[in-house]
């Protein structure tokens, strides 16, 4: 179970601000986050409220203005560039709403590209590539451009490559926001198997759906969190009642 | 569940209670387990009592205690045809919560954006379970439809909660 996990990832008064004086924008405004190993947490909040600006700074995409924060056992605020893109290559997997593939690669390719560039050999990558395409279910896609997959494939595709690496944690920003609804239930298949295997996972959306797959819901509103939800232990019970059975 | 969804499954073909019963599992699957085996048969005896169906003795099996057939009266075939056609939805009881929050703001007794969050975790949790299901259930079963439909109203009402928490945050902040 996720609680007795240890923590992946620690953030501690955790801040991003923009501008300055008068124009002083806190996207992020002292956030403390814990996430134990195997959990997924799902952040949910109006536009603007700050969520992608809070994924970027978990993931090291971004520096924050203040905090302590802590990933895989590394303290990443204060972590010089280089080293900071070899903690984000190898302990972090990134998945965006727009799935950000290169199209002139194919669907395998892409998927072994991280781990290329991480230095793995030709041949592990690729194999290792295609084991998760065949768990992402396109094995049968792995020689294909994105440009001939679907909205659903490619994101698919995206999960894969974010686990090329097996990253400490999956970041995931919005991952159903340009999919229709047989698409997100694709999508929505693939992170709870994730999660039943132990995969951390972050996710930052809009969709309901998505985020009633994760463990933890934490509503965010003006950079700050302001709700905090236990969604596993104890089941509603009667799902009979909502569809006017009883 | 409605004596008329009974009846209707009569329409076909006069039926065992048994065979009722395992076309109601079917339809419903797992949101059919909670369903009391009895209520098949307690509904069949209201409805031979009002008139809408009669019932015949088979030569039924020696291991099937049931051996009563039943079937549609011309009055239960007339209800069927008027049920069939007949617009019914369940209406939401969305104007109770609408005036909690209203009460609630106008007494200072809560913040309605506390009792918008309540009501959003209690959702949260029926959407996930109601997905859990759905998603274990295989492609084109009848009852993945019913959990879609489950699925889909849930979200809707998710949607009007933060209409509701947008419409509620600035006046938190007035006051």
């Amino acid at each position: 179970m996720s609680d007795t996990g240890a923590s992946v990832l620690r953030a501690r008064g955790l801040r991003k601000e923009y501008g300055q004086g008068e124009g002083l924008v806190r996207a992020v405004d002292e956030v403390d986050l814990d996430v134990a190993s195997g959990e997924t947490v799902a952040v949910m909040g109006p536009s603007g409220c700050g969520k992608s600006t809070l994924l970027h700074l978990l993931g090291g995409l971004d520096r924050p203005t203040g905090g302590e924060l802590w990933l895989a056992g590394q303290r990443l605020d204060q972590m010089g560039e280089r080293a900071l893109a070899r903690l984000r290559r190898g302990a972090v997997g990134f998945v965006f709403q727009a799935f950000h593939l290169m199209d002139e690669l194919t669907a395998v390719e892409n998927v072994e590209l991280p781990a290329l560039l991480a230095g793995q050999p030709a041949r592990a990558a690729r194999r290792r590539a295609s084991a998760l395409l065949d768990r992402v279910g396109l094995a049968d896609r792995a020689a294909f451009l994105p440009s001939a997959l679907s909205g659903g494939q490619r994101q698919r595709v995206a999960i894969a490559r974010a686990l090329v690496s097996e990253p400490a944690v999956v970041l995931a920003d919005e991952p159903t926001g340009n999919l229709d609804s047989q698409a997100t239930v694709e999508v929505l298949r693939l992170f709870e198997d994730l999660h039943e295997a132990g995969q951390t996972l972050i996710i930052v959306t809009h969709d309901s759906r998505i985020a009633a797959t994760a463990d933890r819901l934490i509503s965010m509103r003006d950079g700050a969190f302001i709700d905090e939800t236990r969604l596993t232990g104890g089941s509603t019970g009667n799902l009979g009642s909502l569809a006017g059975l009883t | 569940m409605q004596q008329e969804v009974i009846l209707a499954m009569l329409a076909k073909e006069p039926s065992h209670g048994y065979e009722l019963r395992a076309r109601l599992r079917q339809a419903l699957g797992p949101l059919g387990d909670a369903m009391n085996d009895g209520h098949v048969y307690v509904t069949l005896t209201r409805l031979e009592k009002a008139g809408l169906v009669t019932s015949e003795q088979a030569a039924g099996l020696p291991d099937r205690p049931d051996r009563k057939v039943y079937g549609l009266t011309p009055a239960g075939q007339e209800r069927v045809t008027g049920w069939l056609a007949e617009v019914s939805w369940p209406k939401p009881d969305l104007a109770e919560f609408h005036l909690k929050l209203i009460a609630a703001a106008a007494a200072g007794l809560a913040d309605p954006l506390t009792i918008v969050d309540a009501q959003r975790r209690e959702l949260l949790r029926r959407l996930r379970d109601a997905q859990r299901v759905a998603l274990g259930e295989p492609d084109g079963s009848a009852a993945g439809l019913l959990l879609e439909g489950i699925v889909l109203r849930l979200q809707a009402d998710l949607r009007w909660l933060e209409a509701c928490e947008r419409n509620w945050t600035p006046r938190k902040d007035r006051s």
